[in-house]
């Protein structure tokens, strides 16, 4: 956010960079049951995003300190591949990662009955392959789908979106360039079903006004995203033989 | 006979339920509304709506049958893979041979694969299983085979009778563990076939006339082997 | 097709006694030959960011290599020589028995024996990596990424090593030295992994056939017949005899592997 530059956000038409309309997402695509070895998987383009989720579990939680008497614990580790940006990232976890994966892990402990599975866990690694702005709520919006393949049983598919302010225009889902020179982004995730709200951040600059705008114009393309979901997850089931 | 290529009604997490009837398992209720839990097949029975999960681990029930392998040994018990979230203890006292202390490893070992029977769960998710009743002891010989335990009675049949047909087309014994683990042992052959209509049966459990279909493959089968079964 | 879920960590006297008994038929788990690799997918340039990218699927084997290429300097007792680093993930996604954490010893050794492929089979012409002798010279860095392992992680990240320099370019633009160039890459080291199963040696063991194979070998060799890099395995051994037969076969598997590692498979999955 904030990085001064003389690019031109918005066009005189209201045009985005990319083309788009303020409130217009960028192209998503998404699979189910993409690996084999993990108990559910799923993968997702969003934009120029490549995200990979597995989920393995529910299993017995190890070590055997972090378990919970009453019900299972979510550990979702968020993990961007050396290669997903444009300056080599080092391998292994920065703190970055590790504040994604916490508030990760809170969201999507909001939709799952955890309560049936007491002493386990339910492991997400959400591995980015491609990143490209928007890797917390695209990891978050796949990351549903792949705990859905696990056969978790869950209250909701939880969808993350976010929008943001450039060059004084609120828009849907930045893209990278917008991430890094406009003025605010507001990533959340969302139940679509009862419109809660499991993750809430932002940064930047908005007035109130404006950030009600944000939060709305995210409300309504969660909706959208949760069709695509849902399409995926069926799919996956459609295509016999 | 036409209704053959349907497929049964598939749902999502969090997705309303609009069929009546009372809630079953793996659905929940909201304000008076009935949603699904799973991603699952809709099924309504004796006037209850169900939501049977498409994938998942296996939740043992006392009284299940089940096929797991040991992957400790101690003292006075053998700790026991049931590819349920927990692992289960099979205690000394449970199996039908006298076990001095310390001996266990002469009965069992690591690797070693059984069929046991659920004797009890508690509400920590802790399962006990047992070896003491006729039919229960250790699998030798043969192969495994892993499904999802949601398809296990696709896999058996109305009245066992996909699994019927299963032997009588392969000449292979096949026992299905509730935990959706199976074990077929007879001529590779046979093996080989079983393996191919189980992947079968469980890529289209949620579509009907599957019963046609696996028989179908099975004749074909045959053709091609020339008296594969013994 | 693989029990593997089930059979992670502990395998049983039954699983082995029937691998073997499939072996005694000529046979294998998945109905291959001995010396026949499972299906092999190539997709270059799968990740657009990086500076050359493979997703390589072997069978049920999923790998992701991307290759990074940024200006450095060069290492003292090489000063007109370019870098290459190899580093492998085994991403926790991959296996239920890969643990989140920096990297084991497996994954050190994986990245150890892709790189001596490509290092030792001169894949790479690094002496055309030089912007400015003793000063500046332009890094290679190879990340395999594990993805979905089913056996025989050392093939597919080769392979997709190999697939992915094969499309890489040099972003010389990006840092101001001129323009972007094709990493010149002069030769295809192709490994190929062998492992014992009882006294059969069976090609690209999948994950079940790894869990019981007494001992793997690993044999490197290049467009010319040349060998370029060996590494033996667990704790079984080979005979003599059975080490010449494994080159001999990885030979002749290396050669159908590099026409498909230059196949024009470019651009992303549909």
């Amino acid at each position: 956010m904030g990085m001064k530059s003389d690019i031109k956000l918005i066009d005189d038409n209201g045009l985005r960079i990319d083309g788009r309309l303020p409130n217009q997402l960028r192209p998503i695509k998404m699979k189910v049951g993409v690996l084999q070895r993990a108990d559910g998987s799923a993968y997702i383009e969003w934009g120029g995003n490549r995200i990979m989720a597995a989920v393995y579990g529910p299993r017995e939680a190890y070590p055997k300190h972090v378990q919970e008497p009453d019900k299972a614990i979510v550990r979702a580790r968020y993990s961007m591949a050396a290669f997903s940006v444009d300056e080599r990232k080092r391998p292994g976890p920065d703190r970055r990662s590790i504040e994604l994966g916490k508030v990760i892990s809170e969201a999507l402990e909001s939709v799952i009955f955890v309560e049936k599975y007491p002493r386990t866990s339910i492991d997400v690694y959400i591995e980015v392959l491609q990143a490209d702005a928007g890797t917390r709520v695209a990891g978050i919006t796949v990351a549903a789908l792949a705990l859905a393949d696990a056969g978790i049983p869950m209250r909701d598919l939880i969808v993350g979106c976010a929008a943001g302010k450039v060059d004084g225009v609120v828009v849907l889902d930045l893209n990278k360039e917008e991430d890094n020179y406009g003025e605010a982004d507001v990533p959340m995730a969302i139940l679509p079903r009862t419109k809660e709200i499991a993750l809430l951040q932002m940064d930047g600059d908005m007035t109130y006004e404006e950030l009600k705008a944000a939060m709305d114009m995210t409300f309504e393309a969660t909706q959208s995203i949760h069709k695509m979901q849902i399409e995926a997850l069926k799919r996956k089931y459609m295509e016999v033989e | 006979m036409d209704e053959k290529i349907g497929i049964r009604k598939i749902v999502v997490p969090g997705e309303e339920i609009l069929e009546n009837g009372k809630p079953g398992k793996g659905v929940f209720v909201e304000n008076g509304k009935l949603y699904s839990s799973y991603l699952g097949i809709l099924e309504t029975r004796a006037g209850y709506v169900n939501v049977v999960p498409l994938s998942g681990c296996y939740i043992p029930k006392k009284g299940d049958k089940v096929i797991g392998k040991v992957i400790d040994v101690a003292p006075v018990n053998w700790v026991v893979d049931i590819r349920a979230p927990y692992y289960a203890p099979l205690h000394v006292n449970d199996v039908p041979w006298h076990v001095d202390f310390g001996y266990t490893a002469r009965y069992l070992s690591i690797g070693d694969v059984i069929l046991a029977k659920v004797s009890n769960v508690n509400e920590l998710g802790q399962v006990w299983i047992t070896l003491k009743e006729q039919g229960l002891r250790k699998l030798e010989g043969g192969h495994l085979i892993e499904i999802s335990p949601s398809k296990v009675p696709r896999v058996i049949g109305k009245g066992g009778s996909m699994i019927q047909m299963l032997k009588d087309y392969t000449g292979c014994r096949i026992y299905v563990g509730q935990n959706g683990i199976i074990w077929v042992s007879g001529p590779p052959e046979g093996i080989v076939t079983v393996i191919k209509a189980i992947r079968m049966i469980e890529n289209e459990a949620h579509t009907y006339g599957l019963t046609d279909r696996i028989k179908a493959f099975l004749e074909e089968e045959r053709g091609e082997g020339n008296g594969n079964e013994e | 097709m693989s029990n593997s879920k089930f059979t992670a960590g502990v395998i049983s006297e039954m699983e082995k006694n029937y691998i073997h008994r499939l072996a005694s038929k000529g046979t294998r788990i998945d109905g291959r030959k001995f010396d026949e690799i499972r299906p092999l997918k190539i997709t270059k340039g799968y990740v657009e960011r990086a500076e050359g990218s493979a997703l390589v699927e072997l069978g049920n084997t999923k790998v992701l290599v991307g290759i990074k290429i940024e200006p450095g300097a060069p290492f003292p007792d090489t000063p007109n020589s370019g870098i290459l680093a190899t580093n492998a993930e085994l991403a926790p996604l991959a296996s239920p028995t890969f643990e989140p954490g920096p990297p084991g010893e497996e994954a050190v050794e994986l990245a150890r024996v892709v790189d001596r492929g490509i290092r030792e089979g001169h894949a790479i012409d690094l002496e055309k990596l030089v912007i400015e002798e003793g000063e500046n010279v332009w890094v290679v860095f190879v990340d395999i990424h594990v993805l979905d392992y089913d056996g025989n992680l050392f093939d597919a990240s080769g392979y997709g090593a190999l697939a992915a320099l094969a499309n890489a370019m040099v972003p010389a633009s990006k840092h101001e030295l001129g323009d972007d160039f094709k990493l010149p890459v002069q030769h295809y080291p192709v490994p190929v992994t062998f492992g014992k199963i009882g006294d059969w040696m069976v090609a690209d063991p999948n994950l079940d056939e790894e869990s019981i194979a007494s001992a793997r070998l690993t044999v490197t060799t290049n467009e010319e017949g040349h060998i370029n890099a060996m590494q033996k395995g667990l704790s079984g051994t080979f005979t003599y005899e059975e080490v010449q037969k494994v080159i001999n076969m990885s030979m002749d598997i290396g050669r159908k592997v590099r026409e498909i590692i230059l196949g024009d498979s470019d651009g992303k999955e549909d």
